[in-house]
């Protein structure tokens, strides 16, 4: 069963813990703009949510790859980067719909969250509990009818 | 591993001139970073008696060695610079991002020295660092700066500390914003970076904070939250946000109310955390790595009268945070306003124009009583300064800003103002500085911790009434309170150095919890005493600068309200502030002599001999 990052945006308060956490665990030091899940703040709206990979079936970051350097992770059903096999060409970064890939800038490789292999940083650093570790069909309330919808057009445009 | 010794980015205004050093490791190892830090750099530089509004005075900016990582409430940063309010040195601390956001481009501090030819602000990526105009910037309000500095760098994480119209215009309690809401709020550090023209830093890191002992880092940092998960403290943070110590002032005749004439409010119920929590707020909203998220975001009610609303088209707004406690107090109870819509805006403009709600408050609750009593006549000023009067409180509030009327006089604080109309008794505070939300009479230790504060009244260096009224001390007597000042005047020190919040204290992580994750951060051992003695060599330090910026044992006392004048009536009635009693006890638990004056042995023990 593909497991996945289910985000409750009422609980979040804007903290950074999860990206602190990210970037801890992706990169050895503690630099938010390296993480992985990003926070998104909505100043007048009140509203916080943190963002990052919903781990999509049909993962089109893993369709778009020339050289299969994205695989799936069998232990989750996580799309991970195989950093060997990267070649560094940004395509996924521009097929994800969500914008949940990154570049690194050291590397110039492509980087995105793989569940760190069954137990996510955010979700266990985040102290509202606005990250919930879970499995997929439950988990994504937020982007179900979104993607839903996404799928609709793109299968409607695929028709005609 | 050792981590890397920090930087500091050093600014000459005057010349234009940029340039990185490394921070002294002797200083580093003595003052840990911060506001103790930032002192022994004030120190070295700045001669303590120029005029605080000349280039001559430096501008500090200092984050704490634990600033930017995930321990919890990890997020400040402090302003250090000889205060316009005050004319002592003053350190005001701020949360938000901006603090994080200095360490992730590689400086932990920033000197900012001199003055700008003309109005300019700047701008930090990393190890580019430069001075832009900032001309189309001032006159601004401080959400407009920091929008438009966002689209004019094209950055969206850029994080902006900047000041309002306040700072611009000298108001002498001008305080300094960052992410639009959180404010290095007191002694007028805003008029001092408005009187070198620097409108605004702009900041953006991208790189990281590095840790010399990840295991034992990562371990100290998950037993603070684990102690703080479930900590009553910490859950009452979050529920109710500061404003909850309402009901515990109000309870104990200790709310200071329509400028310290009487000791409760009667409105206070309309005031309080809960009334806030059910009837304004929309979120919580956390400062960076803060678990407690004590942020109020909060709407207006949307029946409030119009004038609450949209009163003046250049300062419209339709959300925002706050109150806080201090500010419900200072805005509202303290001018004798009770109605929630109005502290809220009223709070709203403070942050927007750059004032600090403290002294904006209580120096029109003294404007109030000069013009009840008949000091000022009504051809004095546009509106009455009626106690209890919103349009009167939300109009000063821009008037003040903008200096335009009798705003003009408010802007010098209450002191000045006081002084200048011939009722100096109508100033409320110490030091030049107006007191926060507590009343003296009604907490003792409160007396003695304004009186002697190195920055004039204030609440945060050591806060009283909660042991106070515990039961193990009489809240109306002078046994035991100095002693106990003493101490938490170091510890709060100490946490002020490491760059993290003080209200984890009170939330289930105190001192003792931060002395392995600073061992850990700097690879270099640190028990809580060596943290104790860190707090208490840099209050020292604070309090030498004063003296030689010519502040003596005068200077650590109390309006004669609080001396003499007891409450009529109210849980506090018949007490006036015993500081007599207090005060030598005081000096004798410091190492002091009886002028007050740190005794050669004490500085020697302190390793301050040479300062
Ligand atoms: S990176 Fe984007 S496309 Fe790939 S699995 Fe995640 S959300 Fe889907
Ligand atoms: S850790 Fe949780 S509360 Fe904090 S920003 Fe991330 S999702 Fe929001």
């Amino acid at each position: 069963m593909t497991r996945m990052l289910d985000i409750v945006p009422d609980r979040c308060t804007g903290c950074m813990q999860c990206e602190l956490a990210c970037s801890w665990v992706q990169t050895g030091s503690f630099a938010p703009s390296r993480s992985l899940i990003r926070v998104s703040v909505f100043d007048e709206e009140a509203s916080y949510a943190p963002i990052t990979c919903l781990q999509c079936d049909e993962a089109w970051c893993m369709n778009a790859c020339p050289v299969n350097a994205i695989a799936v992770d069998p232990a989750t059903g996580a799309k991970r980067v195989v950093d060997p096999l990267c070649i560094g060409c940004h395509l996924c970064t521009i097929a994800c719909p969500f914008g949940t890939v990154f570049t690194l800038p050291q590397s110039g490789k492509a980087a995105k969250c793989d569940l760190c292999g069954g137990q996510p940083a955010c979700a266990t650093a985040c102290p509202t509990q606005a990250i919930v570790y879970g499995e997929s069909p439950q988990a994504g309330r937020w982007f179900a009818s979104w993607g839903a919808k996404v799928d609709r057009n793109f299968v409607a445009a695929g028709d005609a | 591993m050792q981590r890397p010794m920090g930087r500091l980015l050093r600014v000459d205004l005057t010349s234009g001139r940029i340039a990185t050093e490394d921070i002294r490791p002797d200083w580093q190892r003595d003052y840990l970073g911060g506001r103790g830090l930032a002192a022994r750099y004030l120190c070295a530089e700045l001669d303590p008696r120029v005029d605080p509004l000349s280039p001559a005075n430096r501008l500090i900016f200092a984050t704490g060695p634990l600033t930017g990582t995930p321990v919890p409430c990890g997020a400040r940063y402090m302003v250090v610079t000889k205060g316009a309010l005050t004319h002592a040195i003053t350190t005001s601390n701020s949360g938000g991002h901006w603090g994080p956001e200095l360490r992730f481009a590689g400086y932990d501090m920033v000197i900012v020295e001199g003055r700008a030819p003309k109005p300019v602000y700047l701008y930090i990526c990393n190890d580019h660092v430069e001075l832009r105009d900032a001309k189309a910037y001032w006159g601004q309000a401080v959400g407009a700066t920091e929008d438009g500095l966002r689209r004019e760098l094209g950055i969206p994480g850029l994080r902006v500390a900047c000041i309002g119209p306040g700072g611009e215009k000298l108001v002498r309690f001008a305080c300094i914003m960052n992410d639009k809401h959180r404010a290095a709020g007191r002694s007028g550090v805003g008029a001092v970076m408005g009187s070198k023209n620097l409108k605004a830093i702009a900041v953006r890191g991208t790189g990281g904070v590095e840790v010399a002992e990840p295991a034992a880092f990562m371990k100290a940092v998950w037993a603070m939250r684990a102690a703080m998960q479930d900590h009553p403290g910490r859950m009452a943070f979050t529920e109710l946000g500061t404003a909850a110590t309402i009901d515990m002032t109000q309870a104990f005749g200790g709310l200071p109310t329509r400028n310290f004439l009487a000791g409760q409010f009667e409105h206070y119920e309309n005031l309080s955390g809960t009334t806030i929590r059910e009837t304004r707020m929309v979120a919580n909203k956390a400062c960076f790595a803060c678990t407690i998220a004590c942020g109020r975001v909060t709407r207006l009610d949307p029946h409030a009268p119009r004038h609450l609303v949209n009163m003046h088209p250049r300062n419209w707004k339709r959300a925002g945070e706050g109150p806080e406690y201090e500010n419900a107090w200072a805005l509202g109870a303290d001018c004798g306003v009770g109605d929630l819509d109005a502290v809220i805006r009223a709070n709203w403009l403070c942050n927007d124009l750059g004032l600090d709600p403290i002294s904006m408050g209580a120096s029109l609750a003294a404007a109030m009583e000069l013009y009840e009593r008949g000091v000022i006549g009504d051809d004095q000023v546009e509106m009455p300064l009626r106690f209890g009067s919103a349009e009167a409180l939300l109009r000063m509030v821009e008037a003040t800003a903008y200096r335009e009327g009798f705003g003009d006089e408010i802007a010098e604080g209450s002191k000045r103002m006081g002084e200048k109309f011939r009722h100096p008794e109508v100033f409320m505070g110490v030091k030049g500085q107006e007191f926060p939300a507590y009343d003296p009479r009604a907490f003792q230790g409160m007396g003695v911790a304004f009186a002697t504060c190195n920055r004039g009244a204030c609440h945060l260096r050591a806060w009283t009434p909660g042991v106070e009224t515990s039961g193990a001390m009489d809240p109306h007597t002078p046994a035991g309170k100095s002693e106990w000042v003493v101490i938490e005047q170091n510890r709060t020190t100490a946490h002020d150095n490491t760059g993290t919040c003080m209200f984890i204290g009170g939330s289930g992580a105190p001192l003792e919890s931060l002395a392995p994750c600073t061992a850990a951060v700097r690879g270099i051992p640190c028990s809580v005493d060596d943290l104790v003695r860190i707090g208490e060599r840099t209050g020292n330090l604070e309090r030498l600068f004063n003296l030689k910026a010519g502040l003596t044992r005068a200077d650590d006392t109390l309006p004669q309200r609080l001396l003499q004048d007891a409450h009529q009536s109210g849980p506090s009635a018949g007490v006036v502030v015993n500081l007599d009693a207090m005060l030598p006890v005081y000096y004798r638990e410091r190492g002091w002599s009886e002028a007050g004056v740190p005794t050669r042995e004490k500085l020697a023990e302190l390793g301050l001999a040479s300062v």
